[in-house]
């Protein structure tokens, strides 16, 4: 095609290069290859991307259980001996946790597993902060468990899981306080005796969050109703705000000073940064309107006016693509303009107002920045209520739990951050999916 | 009645109304439907429209009116003596509101009865006590006075809402009965009906315009507010950032500035290379085959939310440059740094220069490519000679934006770039920008009265006028280039 290549032909060249052709063939090829290594590089920065928090979080859904056999003693559960749940709620967690840990040694004993060299300490330690609580909801819940000796499933300590998963070694357990290579020892002869196992997490996705000091129970539950409430919110606020404005701007509104405006509103406010909506959620829906911090409304409120230029841009782009044979059709035979507009183009537009509005709402999903600001930070423990009360609940959000847990200090939380991640990119890859499926199922040219 | 029963029982008071109305329409037409002027259902709607729009209009007035009307009237109940030494009027009424409530709840939980209310004396009984029983609490002890108003609250409260339920309800009722009796064959339903919809259409295109006004208002107040309490000069001009919040801080924007900057100026010198690079590739010499594989690839990056980048800047890229560059070379040991945070948003960059400028290569015309090869030039001649300076200002216009979205990126430095407000040139060093110190100033307990909350919006309002100048000139430079080849 160019001079260059005209120059060398098959075999001997039949024309010498001139120098000042082979700089510039040269020149070619560099150019060439400076565009090469910029597609690799943003092909391979993809890639390294994915791979650090799939190598990193994957491990998230594995975690190491204990499962030991306690005796639940009345004597000890139910002084009074009524078996009535509000008596027994008088034990607390501390007396469940004394249960645990003699069960613990009890079953080392029978099973013949020495724990010498171990403190008694470390012994207890092997089993999760959070079991006695888990315990102690189990029996509360079925009292008639009391007197039977049951086989009791529990999360392993966080040192422990890291130390199955590679995390935690010999040598950073001897300068670490919360563990020992002695109670790592004795971890290895519990997982050969058939104590310790790893297993699929399902705690991990459906759990509530937990405190810094058992990160081996932390869960996404409350973060995935959060953000399920949010984009329930969004998509029921934003999709007929975004159609109907839509609609209004391409098929009605004159050329005037009135519709310019609106039009270069939702330019901008397509290009605003996500952090001033926040602001903006903050002074107006919680310190003005009143609406409670940390709930699903505001954050829901905040990412609709968010949402809404994406979905505004998109659905005017599928109105646009309807040709005019549709409307004129329709007016043809006595149809108002409405209902040339509701009956006839809308319809055909629909496959690309979903498309758009899916991809809203997977970018909705993914934002974090504006929900710091209104207190979707906050640390929640209980699950919020069906909806609708459960809309003015504290609740927690994917990307917000994300950050939340980069936060604590426990490198445990690294896992499990990378492993949120992950649980939010199989949300946003779905709805992309789908919305391509819509995209290639009823895409229709004309 | 409660608002949610109120608004149930106009709903149906109204789809009622559209049942009737569409039957009614038939009938005065005989039952033919040729002889109507609008089909039976928009008579309905029509029907629907005025039972419904005018109550739920003046229910929502009239809730957003009552309170300040008995607000006003219940603080002149206060006497400057209730008010004790560091309280203030909104903090008693806070309390008038709470006993009311207080005592709302007493009564549905059984703990009180009306009369008893109405009989009870706040320097006889312990009102405070009593609503903490019933688990309320207030803040301090209950003078005569403020029980007084509390009752008189709860009393103007309740005459309000049967009020109000009455008078929506006979504004439904009436508003229906009014179009049911207008329904003839001639009426013309359906240009009512079309005219409602078309205002609701307007309506909601005006959500952009007060989403803007709300934002400007939102910044612009809470920002004045903040001018008052901190000079504006040492807020703009000052190089030193340390809130205390004893008071007494230093709030100077401009090491703040300077990090934003600075993380900017490393992503664009990341991100505008590649980016460009890659968009002139995969626009001039990529087959169909690798084009179609690397622009989707690119364009994911632009899919991937930013907390995944910020997670990838603190768990990867900042422990590998610290481990392999900044350590070694001795230049910095923090692992948040301006290159990390300044490379990861490079990363996230790339699709937005790459997209917008194949999107401007694309539209050079192919005849002045033809030119230029027609002339002995090569490939790369003609990209560098002919098609870059024929699409400069989109691409201009493309880094821009591009820049636009890296002054106001958030969760990358948030989690990337340190906390530490810094004027200093060494990019491995920790610095901070406008953005996280929006966050740390308004997360956690704030309180909306001290300079060290308020400066967020100062930060906030400067945020968002560069940001929306830089996307203003950015498509007015977009604008004017695609007029050139239309």
């Amino acid at each position: 095609m160019s001079v260059a290549n005209a120059t060398a032909g098959a075999g001997r060249p039949r024309l010498l290069q001139a120098d000042r052709t082979r700089r510039r063939n040269a020149a070619e090829a560099r150019f060439r290859a400076y565009g090469i290594a910029a597609v690799v590089i943003a092909m391979l920065a993809l890639v390294f991307l994915l791979f650090s928090i799939l190598s990193n979080g994957l491990s998230a859904f594995q975690q190491t259980f204990l499962t030991i056999n306690v005796h639940l003693d009345p004597a000890v559960l139910d002084k009074t001996g009524s078996r009535d749940p509000e008596e027994m709620k008088k034990v607390t967690t501390i007396g469940y946790g004394n249960l645990l840990k003699s069960a613990l040694t009890a079953d080392l004993q029978a099973r013949g597993i020495s724990t010498e060299g171990v403190p008694s300490k470390e012994v207890d330690d092997i089993v999760s902060k959070e079991a006695p609580a888990q315990l102690r909801n189990m029996v509360l819940a079925d009292p008639n468990l009391l007197g039977q000796t049951i086989e009791f499933r529990t999360y392993a300590s966080g040192r422990i899981d890291g130390y199955f998963k590679g995390r935690v070694t010999m040598e950073s357990a001897a300068l670490d306080k919360n563990t020992s290579p002695e109670q790592l020892e004795l971890a290895n002869r519990m997982r050969t005796a058939g104590l310790l196992d790893m297993a699929f997490n399902w705690g991990f996705i459906f759990g509530p969050d937990s405190s810094d000091l058992r990160p081996e129970s932390a869960g996404l539950g409350i973060a995935i109703i959060g953000s399920a409430y949010m984009m329930l919110i969004v998509l029921v606020l934003a999709l007929p705000i975004g159609v109907a404005a839509s609609i209004y701007l391409e098929e009605f509104a004159s050329q005037n000073r009135f519709t310019d405006i609106i039009e270069v509103n939702i330019a901008n406010l397509a290009a605003v940064p996500s952090i001033v909506f926040g602001i903006l959620g903050l002074s107006l829906f919680i310190n003005f309107a009143g609406l409670p911090q940390s709930a699903p409304i505001v954050g829901a409120l905040v990412l609709t006016l968010m949402t809404l230029p994406t979905i505004i841009i998109a659905t005017r782009a599928s109105l646009k693509a309807v040709p005019p044979s549709i409307r004129e059709a329709a007016l043809g035979i006595g149809a108002s303009k409405m209902q040339s507009v509701f009956n006839h183009v809308l319809p055909l537009a629909m496959p690309g107002i979903l498309t758009g509005t899916i991809i809203g709402l997977a970018q909705a999903l993914g934002e974090t920045a504006p929900l710091l600001l209104i207190g979707m930070v906050a640390f929640v423990r209980d699950f919020p209520a069906p909806p609708p009360e459960g809309f003015f609940d504290p609740a927690s959000a994917l990307p917000v739990q994300v950050y939340n847990w980069t936060q604590r200090t426990d490198p445990a939380f690294v896992e499990r951050a990378s492993g949120a991640i992950i649980v939010l990119l199989v949300f946003l890859l779905t709805m992309n999916i789908i919305a391509i499926i819509l995209r290639r199922r009823f895409e229709r040219r004309w | 009645m409660n608002v949610g029963l109120l608004t149930l029982i106009v709903l149906l008071i109204a789809a009622a109304g559209y049942i009737l109305g569409r039957r009614r329409s038939l009938q005065t037409a005989n039952g033919d439907i040729r002889h109507l002027h609008s089909l039976p259902g928009y008579h309905g709607q029509s029907v629907f429209l005025f039972a419904a729009v005018p109550a739920f209009l003046v229910m929502i007035v009239w809730m957003l009116v009552q309170p300040l009307l008995i607000e006003s009237r219940v603080a002149g109940m206060i006497q400057p003596s209730d008010i004790s030494e560091g309280s203030s009027l909104s903090l008693v009424m806070a309390d008038v509101r709470r006993i009311a409530d207080g005592l709302d709840v007493a009564v549905s939980q059984g703990a009180l009865t009306e009369d008893q209310i109405s009989n009870m004396r706040a320097d006889l009984t312990n009102i405070r006590g009593r609503l903490a029983e019933v688990g309320i609490a207030i803040g301090s002890d209950v003078t005569q006075d403020v029980f007084l108003a509390a009752k008189e609250f709860r009393a103007m409260n309740r005459i309000g809402h049967i009020a109000m339920s009455a008078v929506v309800l006979l504004l439904a009722l009436a508003g229906a009965g009014y179009a049911y009796s207008r329904i003839a064959p001639r009426y013309r339903a359906r240009n009512v009906s079309e005219w409602a919809i078309e205002a609701l259409l307007i309506i909601s295109s005006t959500v952009a315009i007060l989403t803007t006004v709300g934002i400007v208002l939102s910044l612009v107040f809470e920002t004045a507010h903040f001018f008052q309490l901190y000079p504006a000069q040492e807020f703009f001009f000052g190089p030193i950032w340390n809130p205390q919040f004893r008071g007494g801080s230093d709030l100077g924007i401009l090491p703040l500035l300077w990090g934003t900057l600075y993380v900017s100026l490393v992503a664009l010198a990341f991100a505008v290379p590649v980016g460009l690079l890659a968009a002139i590739y995969l626009a001039e010499y990529a087959s169909k085959t690798v084009r179609g594989i690397a622009k989707p690839a690119i364009e994911i990056l632009a899919g991937i939310p930013t907390i995944v980048y910020g997670l990838f800047a603190l768990i990867t890229v900042g422990p590998l440059l610290r481990d392999y560059f900044a350590q070694p070379l001795g230049i910095g040991s923090s692992s948040s740094s301006v290159m990390t945070a300044g490379l990861v948003m490079g990363i996230m960059l790339i699709p937005f220069v790459s997209s917008l400028s194949d999107d401007v290569i694309n539209a050079v015309p192919q005849s002045m490519r033809d030119g230029s090869y027609g002339m002995g030039a090569t490939q790369s001649e003609t990209v560098k000679k002919v098609i870059l300076p024929a699409a400069l200002p989109g691409i201009v216009g493309a880094i821009l934006l591009a820049a636009s979205r890296a002054i106001g990126e958030t969760m990358i430095v948030v989690m990337g770039a340190g906390a530490a407000a810094k004027l200093s040139l060494n990019p491995f060093e920790a610095m901070t920008t406008i953005t996280v110190k929006i966050v740390s100033q308004l997360t956690g307990d704030t309180e909306f009265a001290s300079p060290e909350t308020l400066v967020a919006f100062a930060l906030g309002l400067s945020l968002f006028v560069v940001t929306l100048g830089l996307n203003i000139v950015a498509l007015y430079v977009v604008r004017k280039y695609r007029e050139q080849y239309e």
